[in-house]
């Protein structure tokens, strides 16, 4: 099987039916996916498959359907994605467990939504769970994101 | 601080050292100092000037001990040694180090006495001085009940002003430069005419001299980095996917595997049928471990599959089999045969009880799962003279002394590389897991093993937090509250923690009635009584244990009895607390939220609480709304004291953290048994709160106690009832039971 990861092309020897999560985090290495339920009920296993964000513990390996983009391909520390810097910026992490998930999840909205309300970004958003509890910080910065994004 | 007389203190301090580890040491151990770990591995040339800073030629090495479970703690008790040291933090290397008594943790064990925490008098002062020197002796080194910062403030911050005046010394020696015309400044030392000698150019020389350990702390005025906001450490990591965490290690030729335990815990097997699942692709074993069944296997996928087609015939736990046996328990349990302690009772309850109309109510907390994001997991190497072990642990110097018994090794030759977790909430001051891991290991010497739990595993086989009830009882007249007596019922947590970790302590359970017990009110009848239920399942510390359940209650009836007494909820508390710093929060937090009662218009409601835990007194002020959609909670207001704030962006954080997973689980979460079994086993049925029903947060850190405390768990506990409250403003029912969601609707 072929994979294009963040521009890179993969070949993997694995079965058709396993999630792609388990595949790049145990066939790949690429553990900023994560692991948090297998049921699509956190998203901290969140990945873009062709720009868009999907729960990669649903998605078998067979029926990956265009190129992945994980956290590393958004923005490195070296090279952050404006989400990225908002997150930093408004240190939004606690454990740091969601937050690769978070960070794509509001990639996704932002790409579809340039300015969010609030009520977008809860119903954008309210799938990624965080335990710890950063939702209030998590807002702040996606409006950031978004003014900061829109001012390029 | 004051003390007692010598004969008394040591004759106490032999009387209880066997609280933590078993072992009485005499008072001339206790003024020994404890060794630097640090000293035996160091090479030619090398310095380790504290247990805390190892300077070699390459690079500067801070040991910063307590885990990292979220908290920001790492950075912290960097930013602390920096401060005095004059470096940039984020050039140094941060180590976990390795288990060790210079490491223990005094403030826990103090924690745990039968005083509250906000009594300073001579008595309960003296006796956690001590205790915190039995900690010392007995290596307890553990991360949790918010005791980091408390505990390791002044020690931090020493070890780096010890290291800054050693390398002046060794400076002085090489130079003949007077000492006091020394300075330090990012990393070096700065002579007179400007030159710069790097600290770790002078690792040799300060190797050579004794250090120099007669240091003041520098003021708050002069602090450049603490008290300031500043970037978290790990925030960039964080924010770009390269923070490693326990589960994330990868190690060559390693191997995964899962675990399949008894869904009811401790219940053995009869038996077991591994055919199918040795049958299936990529599967290496099947191993027996603590609890249950293992599958190696080349990934985690494959070990998840094969896990579940292991065939076994479950025995059944000795604990009651359902929710409603186990309410049963604890309501059979309200008796003098299971009275655990009444570490308070002023006045004369009895009588005023007597003569007059008695207010009374029941409330109830139900069992909670920890469910950090990050499922449980640990990698193990076993190999003939040397085990390593990779997880993220609260007790390093348990997992150490686990491996060493599971395996037979010399503990010097056991690694535990504590690594980050992706939360805990108090899960990880147990190491089952860990202990798995090693029996996993130990059947393929020489292969590295990753064990990880599925989320299924992880809530099934939680230590959760256990239920709890109580039963209050008080009478009001003239305005006011009267009379307040509140029993506590819940199987003991100390007797089932401690006894899986260390040792069972003597003396009533406290964690039973924190947050009861403990609140710093002066009724003129006032009454608490803690019963300790039959044990169940074995349970564990849940993000303020005890208080996390009693808060709700105690606040919940106060607030009943001040609500018949028709007084205001936040004047009535105010009128029976005198402790100073509890009052500023409970005045602050009536400034912030322009306080003028519970009554803020038609469909909405205002609640308010105040919890004294961990030291730390907060009060939180909470408004709803109700709409057609469900109860809306529109703003929460937090006034705290924790004492001086060393990183105030992260403390707000924690603050906000907190308060979010006290109202998140007492909306929607329980974990109920049936067979047995938890019936919710994932986060379909156990979610917290989501971004939806976040509100809006306001914080206030005062800065004016003068004991400096942690923030991880203390908003968590008024959280809940001040919900309650509000609710109740809004709707006129009373929340009596939790989680809320059984009574009303959010949204
Ligand atoms: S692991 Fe995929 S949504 Fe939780
Ligand atoms: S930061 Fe810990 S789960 Fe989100």
């Amino acid at each position: 099987m072929n994979l294009k990861i963040n521009g890179t092309k993969h070949v993997v020897d694995l079965p058709g039916d396993m999630p792609l999560l388990w595949v790049l985090r145990d066939g790949l290495n690429i553990t900023s996916v994560k692991y948090g339920c297998g049921i699509a009920q956190c998203g901290a296993c969140t990945v873009h498959i062709d720009g868009e964000a999907v729960r990669s513990c649903q998605v078998a390996l067979a029926d990956v359907w265009g190129e992945i983009t994980t956290i590393e391909g958004l923005g490195t520390p070296d090279a952050l994605h404006a989400i990225q810097a908002a997150w930093i910026d408004h240190q939004v992490a606690q454990c740091g467990y969601c937050q690769s998930g978070q960070i794509l999840q509001a990639a996704d909205l932002l790409a579809r939504n340039p300015e969010p309300t609030d009520e977008d970004i809860d119903a954008a958003m309210s799938g990624n769970l965080c335990r710890c509890g950063t939702y209030p910080r998590i807002r702040a910065a996606v409006h950031a994101a978004a003014s900061a994004i829109r001012e390029m | 601080m004051e003390r007692v007389g010598t004969i008394a203190r040591r004759s106490f301090l032999i009387g209880s050292a066997s609280i933590l580890g078993g072992v009485a040491f005499g008072a001339y151990f206790v003024t020994r100092p404890t060794p630097n770990p640090l000293l035996e591995g160091l090479a030619e040339g090398e310095a380790a000037l504290t247990p805390f800073v190892k300077i070699t030629p390459q690079g500067i090495t801070f040991i910063v001990p307590r885990a990292d479970v979220g908290q920001g703690i790492t950075s912290t008790q960097a930013m602390l040694i920096a401060e005095e040291l004059d470096i940039d933090p984020a050039t140094v290397t941060l180590d976990p180090g390795q288990p060790n008594q210079a490491y223990f943790n005094g403030t826990v064990a103090a924690e745990s006495l039968p005083f509250p925490a906000w009594d300073q008098g001579i008595v309960p002062n003296t006796v956690r001085d001590l205790m915190g020197q039995v900690a010392r002796l007995t290596s307890s080194q553990f991360t949790g009940g918010s005791s980091s910062v408390a505990d390791l403030h002044e020690t931090l911050r020493f070890a780096g002003a010890t290291a800054r005046e050693t390398l002046k010394a060794a400076v002085s020696a090489r130079t003949g430069i007077a000492h006091a015309d020394l300075r330090t400044e990012d990393g070096h030392v700065v002579l007179p005419d400007m030159t710069r000698i790097s600290y770790t150019e002078l690792s040799a020389e300060a190797a050579a001299i004794e250090p120099v350990t007669d240091v003041t702390l520098r003021p708050v005025s002069e602090w450049t980095r603490l008290g300031k906001p500043y970037q978290r450490l790990d925030i960039v990591a964080k924010s770009t996917g390269t923070q490693d965490f326990g589960i994330d290690v990868v190690l060559p030729g390693m191997l995964h595997a899962a675990v399949r335990a008894n869904p009811g815990r401790g219940g053995g097997m009869a038996g077991y049928n591994a055919d199918a699942a040795l049958a299936m692709q990529g599967v290496r074993s099947v191993v027996e471990v603590n609890e249950g069944l293992a599958v190696i296997a080349e990934n985690t996928w494959f070990a998840f599959q094969a896990a579940q087609a292991l065939e076994v015939d479950w025995l059944p736990p000795d604990y009651p089999a359902s929710s409603a046996e186990m309410w049963q328990a604890l309501v059979d349990a309200r008796t003098d045969d299971f009275r655990n302690s009444r570490l308070r009772d002023d006045g004369d309850v009895e009588a005023a009880l007597a003569d007059a109309t008695v207010i009374e109510a029941e409330y109830r907390s139900p069992f909670l799962a920890h469910a950090a994001l990050e499922p449980l997991s640990a990698t193990v190497l076993v190999e003939a003279d040397r085990v390593q072990i990779w997880t993220a642990t609260q007790i390093p110097a348990v997992v150490r002394d686990a491996a060493v018994k599971l395996t037979g090794v010399d503990p010097s030759l056991v690694t535990v590389h504590a690594l980050s977790a992706g939360g805990s909430f108090g899960r990880r001051l147990d190491h089952d897991y860990v202990v798995q891991a090693i029996q996993i290991a130990a059947t393929m010497p020489g292969t590295p093993i990753k064990t990880t739990w599925s989320r299924e595993e992880d809530m099934t086989h939680d230590f959760p937090r256990p239920l709890h009830m109580a039963v209050g009882r008080g009478t009001v007249g003239n305005g006011r509250v009267l009379a307040y007596d509140l029993d506590s019922i819940s199987p003991s947590l100390v007797s089932s923690w401690f006894g899986r970790i260390f040792i069972v302590p003597p003396g009533p359970d406290t964690m039973l009635v924190w947050g009861a017990f403990d609140q710093p009110y002066a009724i003129p009848n006032y009454r608490v009584t803690g019963y300790a239920a039959p044990p169940m399942m074995p349970i564990g510390s849940w993000r303020s244990p005890g208080a996390c359940s009693n808060s709700f209650f105690h606040e919940s009836f106060l607030s009943e009895l001040i609500h018949a007494a028709g007084a205001d909820p936040l004047e009535e508390r105010l009128r029976l607390i005198a402790d100073a710093d509890s009052r500023r929060v409970l005045e602050a937090v009536g400034e912030m939220s322009n306080w003028s009662g519970a009554d803020i218009g038609p469909g909405r409601g205002r609640g308010i609480a105040f919890a004294h835990t961990h030291g730390v007194p907060v009060a939180e002020v909470i408004d709803v709304t109700m709409t057609d959609r469900g109860i809306r909670i529109d703003e929460v207001w937090i006034a705290a004291d924790c004492g001086t704030v060393f990183d105030p962006v992260n403390a707000e954080a924690q603050l906000t953290g907190a308060a979010i997973f006290g109202l998140g689980h007492a909306m929607n979460c329980e974990l109920t048994y049936e067979n047995h079994a938890v019936q919710q086993t994932n986060f379909n049925s156990f979610e917290g709160m989501r971004l939806h029903q976040t509100p809006r947060f306001h914080t206030q850190l005062l800065q004016r106690a003068e004991r400096v405390r942690g923030l991880g768990e203390p908003a968590t506990a008024p959280a809940a009832p001040a919900l309650a409250d509000a609710v109740f403003a809004a709707t006129g029912e009373r929340l009596r039971e939790m989680p809320f969601s059984r009574s009303v609707d959010f949204i």
